[in-house]
């Protein structure tokens, strides 16, 4: 596990092309080495990983790197998410990983099951969609803790590029591609003085339900902007409870898409792992409306 | 080098020149309201806070508990080894009771020259964060209070933080 410590130097180089970190790092020689795992940022400030697997709040994507690593560490996690709705069950698993509190990469599967749905929908019973994502982001500037003194939030930029396995599926209903990119920029702030955690992003998509019933359709395929908000109220270092709202396009023509949002208790019970409960409504699916449910997601990570 | 001058005023207070200097000493920050004073900030306004710390009885025991803790932390200990402690808890004291509205003057260095040298990342920075924060709880200063001194805190990491 322990990468050696000129070699983490050369590897932030790399990765992200910042030499700032790289010439003066060993000069503290009766220092004990730095861990390159160190797990140095505070509960709670890494979120809990969102549907498509990038840092967030569950349903949106922030501007926070995956893991507990500070600018001189690398952090991780694994997550699984499970959400029961009215008509379909919805799992999320994945992994992500920080790099120098800069770069996260983060994959996750999607299994969404329409059960006996599926056979309404002529698909079959227990017919289920499935999804990859692969995710990249960047933190651009700020920092959501530091900041104290000023508005300026963490903002970060990056992408999803997206895989639908159904893709004959996908073309069937109306959809236009089985596979897609998102684009986002995302803002996180946490104001301590209230503490409260905000965020608000950005995203550039044509996906249909994030990408489970493809990208674009017969209505439109191109790309939309679309906002996530985040609000949290932290009410221990180890509790933060909070609300959010997606908005998402509708381009496939048999069903309408609604926006979705969330109401969410997270609870850290410590920097190796969390648990958060939701309620979420997805509002209609494939023609199904009102999908509402239960959402419960582990993370385990350093 | 020792350096004393009272903050009670808060910026006000500074000698010219000495204000100048820490102007020139800390480009980055110049210009802050929150930084260009030696205690780091300007106090929280009111006494809710203060009372919520449990006035300076309160604060002395935080620090107290805290330098314990961060003496004893392994992922910080060392950065306390050869210090004064005595002198350490004093300053801190006078600083935290200064920054939540209390009627105290820090007098020791500003945050940039009281930890020139040090080398400081923010894994030391954090974890001290966390210790101050279990012997807030151990206080039973209530969360959005400790938040409050927190707020004050975290932009001293610009100035504390070098490597």
């Amino acid at each position: 596990m322990m990468i050696s410590f000129k070699n983490a130097v050369k590897l932030s180089t790399l990765m992200i092309g910042v030499s700032i970190f790289g010439a003066a790092r060993a000069d503290d020689a009766a220092a004990p080495a730095a861990p390159i795992i160190d797990s140095g940022r505070l509960l709670l400030t890494e979120g809990i990983s969102n549907v498509e697997g990038a840092a967030g709040g569950g349903l949106a994507t922030w501007a926070v790197i995956s893991g507990y690593g500070t600018r001189d560490a690398i952090g991780g996690n694994a997550h699984v998410s499970y959400a029961s709705l009215a008509n379909y069950d919805f799992v999320t698993y994945g992994a992500a990983v920080g790099l120098f509190d800069r770069v996260e990469l983060s994959f996750a599967r999607q299994d969404f099951d329409t059960g006996a749905t599926g056979g309404k929908l002529g698909l079959g019973n227990g017919f289920a969609f499935h999804q990859d994502i692969v995710g990249a982001k960047v933190k651009l500037f700020g920092d959501a803790v530091y900041d104290q003194d000023s508005l300026l939030p963490q903002v970060a930029v990056g992408l999803q590029y997206k895989h639908n396995e159904e893709g004959a599926i996908v073309h069937a209903i109306g959809g236009q591609h089985a596979d897609g990119v998102d684009f986002y920029v995302a803002a996180t702030k946490i104001l301590l003085n209230q503490s409260l955690v905000l965020n608000a992003t950005l995203r550039a998509t044509k996906a249909n339900q994030t990408g489970l019933l493809g990208f674009g359709g017969t209505l439109s395929d191109s790309y939309h902007p679309e906002f996530e908000g985040s609000a949290g109220y932290l009410i221990t270092r180890h509790l933060v409870v909070g609300g959010e709202y997606r908005t998402k396009p509708s381009n496939l023509a048999f069903a309408k898409e609604n926006d979705w949002f969330d109401i969410f208790a997270a609870y850290a019970i410590n920097k190796h792992l969390s648990a958060t409960l939701a309620y979420v409504d997805l509002g209609s699916i494939a023609t199904f409306k009102n999908q509402r449910g239960v959402f419960v997601s582990l993370q385990a990570g350093f | 080098m020792t350096r004393q001058f009272s903050t009670t005023a808060g910026r006000r207070s500074l000698p010219p020149v000495l204000g100048v200097c820490a102007l020139l000493a800390t480009p980055a920050l110049a210009g802050s309201p929150v930084l260009d004073n030696p205690a780091g900030g300007v106090p929280i306004g009111g006494q809710s806070v203060y009372r919520a710390f449990h006035e300076q009885p309160g604060i002395d025991r935080i620090i107290d508990d805290s330098v314990a803790r961060w003496t004893t932390d392994p992922r910080i200990a060392r950065r306390f080894a050869g210090r004064n402690l005595v002198r350490l808890r004093l300053e801190l004291k006078a600083q935290v009771c200064y920054l939540v509205g209390g009627p105290c003057a820090y007098e020791g260095k500003d945050m940039k020259a009281a930890h020139a040298g040090m080398g400081l990342v923010n894994r030391d920075f954090n974890a001290l964060a966390e210790d101050l924060q279990l012997a807030m709880d151990k206080e039973r200063v209530p969360f959005p209070a400790q938040n409050r001194l927190l707020a004050k805190l975290a932009p001293m990491q610009r100035a504390i933080v070098t490597k």
